[in-house]
């Protein structure tokens, strides 16, 4: 069959350098991967076309691309998976990071967010003789996170990147609960502050895209999760940053209010996470909410309870008390 | 056509427009609501945050009450719907759901698996059909443009919510819209985040967020955004002001919630919809849909 393959391309070395989108047409088979069409391209139609492969098999992580919007692996990506009606298809460099050229990008900043988790196991001394041995059954669950090839994908089309580039973005966090959660590390509580920090756990809006672009089950996201929920039970400071305060007090308001009413209790939830006596944060509500309550709006302050509240609180209750016996 | 209704806490407290509308909307088109009694919040992902086996459990026990009126249950928040597929799918795992039995067991509850959970939006494609939306439209919405917004958790993981068995639901809004005689105007931000969940932790990120999505729409030229999900409807509508001043840039984008789309081309007129009630004026583009506002 025919594809239609756009690209976008960039060439750093023109006079005034700006990005375009070429059509390339390309015969390809039901099983061409994205990578084999593109290799394609540039053997047979377009030697200046630049990309980045190498073991061409989903295990180095080199040629992560966005395939209409969304980030993926372009040697695990059926071409006719992804293909239009029309036969189509929209290949662009990974989101989230600077063009190098055409689909190669600078995975620097990429980096730099990994390293400044600290990505190795720190353990208590003294060393033992051979390995540091954990059973198998407490590393279990890390299989599929220690799985991350570092391809960017979830960087790619992480949503907070796009407006804050100093977010540490999903395959770095999901890397710091890895060795958060290893049973080998002794340095949880100085690791869960830093992960506390402005860019760190806190500033995830939880939308689930990294979850999607991994190729490889990470699933970033729910580990950010896990991590949030270890800082909430261990109390880890939040030092300087305010968002991971009224994180954590978001989370525990949250729950509190659930439990109490059965319902979420807008205004409370707002008034109790950035704190009741936060005059200046109040403050800069009210027009907000003055203008919520012009167009009749505005939750009430003390909610009803739902009918049968009493089964939520019992069972919030129940939850709670086995909680508290299990950390026993 | 009958559903156990779970109107979720939003469209109970900040934004009662869309209930209004969804109860006006549901009666025309002869869909009947009976809303579970008792219903709980789903814990909207923040309460799973410090307490998942408590956010399961409500879950189980809003299943388990929908379960006893035999009836499948239809939301109209895209969150409640995320959050209650990604517990549908963890109570699949039977031992975990004998866990949770056994907590609702003394209540005199049990959920025995296999729910029905459908939004509102999925509930008008695949159940009500788009010919019968068609043919109850008595206003046409021609030449009106609208930019469709999602909300996140109506679209990952896609998984949990069946897009495989439902293909037609990754693009239900784009549907809807054409369906009702109105232009879809495709947009970048419309299965991105809105920034609703950071609103309280980091309100600037949040706020840039807001402003990418709404300016993007109207630089596409769209009359109004319309969105299946009420949280990103509080941020979207209720924030813009204070978003579109962070960037220094002038944005008017009216938001619309699905139901008054709905309403709107089955004739009903602004108030009954409640769209008098946005923060960000809707009298533009319901004027253009010949609407008395």
């Amino acid at each position: 069959m025919q594809a239609n393959v756009s690209v976008r391309r960039f060439n750093p070395d023109e006079e005034s350098p700006k990005s375009y989108d070429q059509e390339y047409q390309v015969q390809v088979d039901d099983n061409f991967t994205v990578l084999d069409t593109l290799i394609k391209v540039r053997e047979e139609i377009d030697g200046s076309l630049a990309l980045r492969c190498s073991c061409r098999a989903s295990i180095c992580g080199s040629c992560a691309v966005r395939v209409n919007g969304h980030a993926v692996l372009a040697c695990k990506a059926r071409v006719s998976e992804h293909l239009s009606e029309e036969g189509s298809i929209r290949v662009e460099p990974s989101g989230n990071q600077p063009v190098i050229k055409d689909l190669v990008v600078d995975l620097n900043p990429f980096w730099d967010k990994i390293r400044a988790v600290e990505p190795y196991m720190q353990p208590s001394l003294p060393e033992p003789e051979a390995e540091y041995l954990a059973p198998n059954e407490v590393m279990l669950h890390l299989v599929d996170v220690m799985g991350c090839i570092m391809c960017g994908a979830c960087y790619s089309d992480c949503t907070v990147l796009e407006v804050d580039k100093n977010f540490l973005g999903p395959a770095a966090l999901a890397k710091a609960y890895r060795f958060v959660a290893d049973t080998r590390d002794v340095e949880d509580d100085k690791r869960l502050r830093m992960y506390n920090e402005y860019g760190g756990m806190w500033d995830c809006t939880r939308c689930g895209e990294c979850v999607t672009a991994c190729p490889k089950g990470v699933a970033p996201m729910e580990r950010i999760m896990a991590m949030r929920e270890k800082a909430i039970e261990a109390n880890t400071p939040t030092g300087s940053y305010d968002g991971a305060a009224y994180g954590y007090r978001h989370s525990l308001v949250f729950e509190d209010l659930v439990s109490h009413s059965g319902r979420l209790n807008e205004t409370m939830l707002l008034v109790k996470t950035v704190g009741m006596f936060n005059l200046p944060k109040l403050i800069a509500m009210i027009p907000i909410a003055m203008n919520a309550a012009f167009r009749r709006k505005m939750p009430p302050m003390f909610h009803p309870t739902i009918p049968g509240v009493g089964q939520v609180r019992r069972i919030a209750a129940r939850i709670n008390a086995s909680k508290r016996e299990a950390a026993k | 056509m009958k559903f156990a209704f779970f109107p979720g806490c939003v469209s109970r407290g900040g934004a009662p427009e869309l209930y209004q509308s969804t109860i006006a909307v549901a009666e025309k088109i002869g869909i009947e609501l009976e809303e579970i009694e008792g219903w709980s919040c789903t814990g909207a992902g923040a309460l799973q945050e410090s307490n998942p086996l408590l956010g399961d459990t409500l879950n189980a026990r809003n299943f388990a009450l929908a379960q006893r009126m035999g009836l499948p249950i239809m939301t109209i928040c895209s969150t409640c719907q995320g959050v209650m597929a990604q517990a549908k799918v963890k109570l699949e795992d039977e031992e975990y759901r004998a866990q949770i039995n056994e907590i609702l067991a003394t209540e005199g509850l049990e959920y025995t698996g296999g729910i029905q959970v459908k939004h509102m939006l999925w509930v008008m494609v695949e159940d009500i059909g788009l010919d019968k939306i068609k043919s109850l439209a008595v206003r046409s919405l021609e030449g009106v443009f609208l930019a469709p917004f999602y909300g996140c958790y109506i679209v990952r993981p896609s998984a949990a919510l069946e897009y495989d068995e439902h293909p037609q639901r990754k693009v239900a809004l784009e549907l809807v819209i054409e369906a009702l005689g109105a232009n879809a105007v495709d947009n970048d931000g419309k299965t991105r985040c809105c920034g609703f969940p950071i609103l309280t932790i980091n309100e600037k990120n949040s706020l840039a967020m807001v402003a990418k999505h709404t300016g993007e729409a109207q630089d596409l030229g769209a009359d109004a955004m319309v969105t299946p999900c009420p949280l990103c409807h509080l941020n979207l509508d209720g924030f813009q002001a204070k978003a579109a001043k962070q960037i220094g840039r002038q944005i008017s984008m009216p938001i619309l919630h699905l139901p008054q789309l709905i309403g709107a081309a089955l004739g009903m007129d602004g108030p009954s919809l409640g769209l008098n009630r946005h923060i960000i004026s809707a009298f533009d583009v319901a004027m253009k849909m010949g609407m008395r506002v």
